[in-house]
């Protein structure tokens, strides 16, 4: 089987996703074109150089519908020649987007992709897609629908993740990106978002809140007591599915769970070939991809068994992995995923995660598979996995090796 | 004979007089329906007539509802296709109420219809609401008396003759639900405030015709028929709708537990309707619909809660031929917290009553029960000054047995003891006229052995009230050895008095309703002992629609009460008594004093005001949670089966008479499980040879007391269902 390389990977900042977030002025559209220019520059891509663009979104209305992937290209300096594929897989979309495209090139159907992702929360409500599992009675009630705030407080309450725990890694997020900040780590792979005139719109991370102590999480009241145990009420639906629990232990807030925010990423990805025909050297060749589907209504701890089936399925161990990127959705996904690996903290999210930077949802999957690659480079390690936990209870996982 | 008859006026007002002949309020038959689309169709028709008007010939109703033994009948009717036969059926309703919303306009234009409007006497409840809704206009009359609504959800249903979606539609989601979901029945005012109805006038008929006269064409459009209509509070995919949509699910999940289907149908008809045109909206609520009557917890309820509970109520079981025996003068023995209870609700239904207890002091204590509920009637202003008056006014609280003279009935309350209660009634029958009805209140002793100390035992009955009496909906009337028709007729009068459902069993230990109770506790303590989680069991009960497990409920009811019958029933059976561990388990709680909620302290801890923090973790010091933890199905089951079997037993021994009793009383005097419709309709909906087989792994795994009681398994062989076997009407026909 042919194999697939990673060639780049690079990443817009995150900027907050609010009125007052740097990149709120800055169109879906926009962000996405600007993306693929940047990669396409850097690469010296002309033509029909790729198969396609696939770029993941979760909430695929207004500006970020209409298959956004097609309309991106055409915004962008890539020929037109390339078509676009929008894709949704929640907040593995990106990572999808990159899966995909990989298999696609082991499978021999095309030379090289780029994948992707993009989601500007600030502009496009998450949500306001609608969503038959939380609204349609036969699916919502059958199975057990809660919020993910509700989920990633059941996690906590089932593996006994105290708010004590769960703050920590918060604590420990920010701490850990704002050294990966003050040391540069990511100059490879951060471009700076320009206007149409070339001037600077921004160039860093701007969610990260370096100053955040045990002490000011504490301050924080629990995001999702409110609406678990008074209106309207999905403590009781949690109680109905997992009927051995006694009752909810709300620890998650805003400040142990990832931020809204905005931004873009994409990857360049390809064959053997394509590399010598561009003269470009591959980064990591893409080892092993997989999803799964698990219960809804824990939902979040996807990464578990996603985890343990990729690592089934290429006869590997964990002890094979040098480094983790667990997308920090809420600190207790990560937790349990190092809970259920045993594995040390010091590799996992080594330069902080989306409790520090936000997780842009439709980009993430793709952000997180460039920072483990960077930071594998910095270490001079081999083989990383990235994975995240996905709405509706999925996990995704990608396994990278360096070449 | 007519139920729908058509008079024309000579100003062209068709008026529609709903009156069924023999009935003292409206119900809707299938011949009503063809009887009201040929009126519709005459009056329509006629170009004299202008507008028509529907109302009623009762005084003070338009109508109760639709005949729910139609319903079932529809889906026997329907042979070897019954959800075709029910789907067919209703969406003829839906024709014949749409035709009745256009009235004759052009669809297009929307011009040319004939206004229609409904006049209302008084109550309007299910299809009585849902006609209405389909006509332009509701008059009702001003009559504080009257309640309007649509209550099919309370019968394990929901309003299937579109009122669904009309009132989801008029209403909204959100502002609806309290009448689709909960079965809200409400005072005019108050249904013109809601939206239900346009107007509360003096002469509902008269205003009626003058609007239908001088309505406009614009003024019979219904919104959902106009252009651009949207649904009050947003659909579901509109931001604000959404929200609704999502929360309901939630607390409609969360409330009935999943476990009863009417409610999700409703929702699904509310939700997958809003997404489409109004017609098409009809057409998904009666699938739906269709589907509610295909599921065979449906039928149970209606069995169960409505037709049986009104039988039994009507005097099903009463002795034929005993003349009226409604109790004038009542003595209560006792005013503890029963006696006081029994006060309230018999001076509450106009009886005389005469309180009885050792000094004045206790006396007066049990009365000021009665005072407390009226004062709280008074501050939510549902009891006058004077009614309060009245009714105290009608209790005696005295130490002086000489008061009980003139009484027709006594129900003792005493201390459960045989001695205190042979000497009570020996020295009450002194005082007592001849005739009086002597009944005992007792909850765990025979009532056979108790009339022994009466000089009258043909007049000594068992009637056996749940806690607290005036919510309580059920009382247990005991038939000892020599309990004669007249004491059994007088007491199903009494509690047809005080307005509560009857049951009428054979005295055994535990009569019926504990004798299944206490077996449904034991095994959701012996689970404890074997390392079941506590919230497990009661969630497990919870979610087979118990109102609460028998974790909490022992809590509820006191650890020392259920130490203390263990012990007195283990006197009284000697070797025969079958030792659990669950009885070790309250000895020993009871030995630590943690006798549950009234010493703050049982299986749950409480904080200072008496409040449950949380399930006891001491307790898994003497009980260690297991590794591995049951499923719930298991769980389930064992809490199902401990109760169902005694059911059997009860019917095989017959202490049960009729098995109406035992599933209406089950639902009423413990919560069982309500969409079942009972233990022997839930053993039917399994199937008895499912049962069997059950029981069979269960005994098993678990022991004897989950043994295939004979009858069940001759049922189970022969593939018989206790409702074919043992329903009354059978039973009167062989």
């Amino acid at each position: 089987m042919t194999d697939a390389y990673i060639y780049d990977a690079l990443r817009t900042p995150r900027g907050k996703g609010r009125k007052d977030g740097a990149l709120h002025e800055v169109t879906s559209l926009r962000l996405s074109a600007l993306t693929l220019n940047a990669l396409k520059e850097r690469n010296n891509l002309d033509g029909h150089a790729v198969e396609d663009v696939i770029w993941g979104n979760v909430t695929q209305v207004m500006e970020q519908g209409g298959c956004l992937a097609r309309s991106a290209v055409l915004a962008s300096d890539l020929d037109e020649s390339i078509p676009g594929l929008a894709i949704n897989r929640f907040c593995a979309s990106g990572m999808e987007a990159v899966n995909l495209a990989a298999n696609q090139i082991k499978g021999g159907a095309g030379a090289a992709y780029i994948a992707g992702g993009v989601e500007m929360m600030g502009r496009v409500a998450m949500g306001s897609d609608g969503a038959a599992i939380a609204v349609d009675p036969t699916l919502a009630m059958d199975s057990y629908f809660v919020p993910q705030g509700i989920s990633a407080d059941i996690i906590a309450t089932e593996y006994g993740f105290s708010r004590a725990d769960v703050d920590a890694l918060a604590v420990e997020s920010q701490r850990r990106a704002k050294v990966a900040w003050d040391e540069d780590r990511f100059a490879k792979s951060v471009i700076t978002v320009r206007d149409q005139n070339g001037l600077a719109i921004l160039d860093r991370d701007e969610y990260m809140r370096p100053e955040t102590s045990m002490q000011t999480l504490g301050a924080l009241n629990p995001s999702f007591q409110m609406m678990g145990e008074q209106m309207p009420g999905f403590d009781k639906i949690a109680l109905l599915k997992y009927p051995h629990m006694e009752k909810i232990n709300h620890v998650h807030h805003a400040g142990n769970s990832s931020g809204i925010v905005d931004g873009s990423a994409a990857v360049l990805i390809g064959n053997k070939e394509f590399g010598e025909k561009y003269g470009l050297k591959p980064r990591a060749r893409i080892k092993a991809t997989a999803k799964i589907g698990t219960d809804p209504t824990i939902m979040l701890t996807g990464p578990v068994p996603v985890t343990e089936k990729i690592l089934k399925d290429n006869g590997m161990e964990i002890g094979d992995i040098d480094l983790f990127e667990v997308n920090e959705a809420f600190a207790a996904v990560v937790l349990r995923f190092m809970q259920a690996f045993d594995v040390d903290a010091s590799k996992v999210n080594v330069g902080g995660g989306a409790i520090a930077f936000g997780h842009p949802l439709g980009a993430t999957g793709a952000m997180i598979i460039g920072t483990v690659l960077d930071e594998l480079e910095r270490q001079d390690k081999q083989v990383g996995l990235a994975t995240l936990c996905i709405a509706s209870g999925m996990g995704a996982a990608t396994i990278i090796e360096r070449v | 004979m007519a139920e729908f008859t058509l008079t024309k006026d000579a100003d062209g007002v068709a008026t529609i007089t709903w009156d069924v002949p023999g009935k003292s309020m409206n119900v809707m038959s299938f011949d009503g329906l063809a009887e009201l689309e040929a009126c519709i169709d005459d009056a329509l028709a006629d170009d004299a007539i202008k507008g028509i008007v529907i109302t009623s010939g009762k005084e003070g109703s338009f109508a109760g509802g639709m005949d729910l033994n139609l319903l079932a009948k529809m889906k026997d009717d329907a042979g070897d296709d019954p959800a075709r036969g029910v789907f067919d059926g209703i969406m003829q309703m839906h024709a014949l109420l749409r035709k009745i919303e256009l009235a004759g306009m052009d669809r297009k234009t929307k011009k040319g219809g004939k206004p229609i409007a409904a006049a209302l006497p008084g109550t309007a409840a299910g299809i009585g609401l849902e006609l209405p809704l389909a006509t332009h206009r509701i008059f009702v009359a001003d009559n504080p008396k009257a309640r309007i609504g649509l209550p099919e959800i309370l019968i394990g249903i929901f309003p299937g003759a579109g009122g669904t979606t009309r009132l989801a539609r008029k209403l909204g989601a959100m502002a609806a639900s309290p009448f689709l979901l909960e079965g809200k029945m409400v005072e005019p005012a108050k249904a013109k405030s809601a939206g239900l109805i346009d107007e509360v006038v003096t002469d509902p008929l008269a205003a009626a015709k003058e609007w239908v006269l001088n309505a406009k064409d614009a003024d019979i459009v219904k919104p959902w028929d106009a252009k651009g209509y949207k649904m009050p509070g947003g659909a579901p995919y509109h931001p604000a709708g959404f929200m609704t949509f999502v929360g309901a699910n939630a607390m409609v999940n969360g409330k009935t537990k999943g476990a009863f289907p009417a409610p999700k149908a409703l929702l699904s008809a509310v939700y997958e309707g809003a997404l489409v045109d109004f017609d098409t909206a009809l057409k998904i609520e009666a699938r739906w619909f269709t589907h509610v009557l295909m599921n065979p917890s449906s039928g149970a309820m209606i069995r169960s809660l409505f037709l049986n509970k009104e039988a039994l109520e009507k005097g099903a079981v009463r002795p034929k031929d005993i003349p009226d025996q409604r109790v004038k003068k009542l003595g209560v023995l006792g005013a503890g917290m029963m006696g006081a209870g029994i006060a309230l609700v018999s001076a509450q239904a106009g009886m005389e009553v005469v309180l009885i207890d050792r000094d004045q002091a206790a006396a007066d204590k049990g009365k000021s029960y009665t005072e407390a509920y009226l004062d709280k009637g008074m501050k939510r202003g549902k009891v006058t000054a004077e009614k309060k008056e009245a009714m105290l006014s009608r209790i005696t609280a005295t130490p002086d047995l000489d008061h009980l003279k003139g009484c027709d009935l006594i129900i003792e309350a005493v201390f459960e003891d045989p001695k205190v209660k042979a000497e009570m009634t020996q020295r009450v029958e002194a005082i007592i006229p001849e005739d009086c009805i002597f009944a005992s209140n007792t909850s765990t002793l025979p009532i056979t052995d108790l009339a022994k100390a009466s000089k009258r035992p043909e007049q000594f009955i068992g009637i056996h009230f749940f806690s607290p009496v005036e919510k309580m909906l059920l009382v247990e009337i005991i038939k000892g050895k020599e309990t004669g028709d007249r004491a059994v007729a007088k007491a199903l009068d009494y509690v047809r008095q005080i307005r509560k459902t009857p049951i009428v069993v054979n005295d055994a230990r535990f009569f019926y309703c504990n004798r299944c109770i206490i077996p449904y506790i034991n095994e959701g303590l012996r689970m404890i002992t074997e390392g079941v989680a506590m919230p497990l069991i009661d969630h497990a009960a919870e979610q087979l629609g118990f109102p609460v497990g028998p974790v909490q409920l022992n809590d509820e009811t006191s650890i020392d009460l259920g130490a203390k019958i263990a012990r007195a029933t283990k006197a009284a059976m000697g070797d025969a008594y079958p030792d659990s561990p669950a009885d070790d388990l309250i000895f020993w709680l009871e030995e630590l004093g943690r006798l549950g909620r009234k010493s703050k302290a049982g299986f749950f801890d409480y904080d200072e005001k008496g409040k449950r923090t949380g399930y006891w973790t001491g307790m898994a010091e003497k009980y260690p949670l297991a590794d591995v933890q049951p499923d719930l199905i298991e769980v389930q089951e064992r809490l199902m089966f401990s109760q169902v079997l005694e059911a059997v037993r009860a019917l095989e021994e017959g202490v049960l008479m009729d098995i109406r009793e035992g599933d209406v009383g089950a639902i009423l005097a413990w919560g069982f499980a309500p969409w079942s419709g009972g233990p022997l309709s839930w053993l039917d909906i399994i199937g008895t040879p499912y049962a069997a087989e059950r029981c069979d792994q269960l005994a098993a795994k678990y022991g004897e007391r989950f043994a295939c009681p004979p009858l069940l398994r001759e049922m189970a062989d022969k593939g018989q269902t206790f409702y074919g076997r043992f329903s009354p009407e059978k039973q009167t026909a062989a």
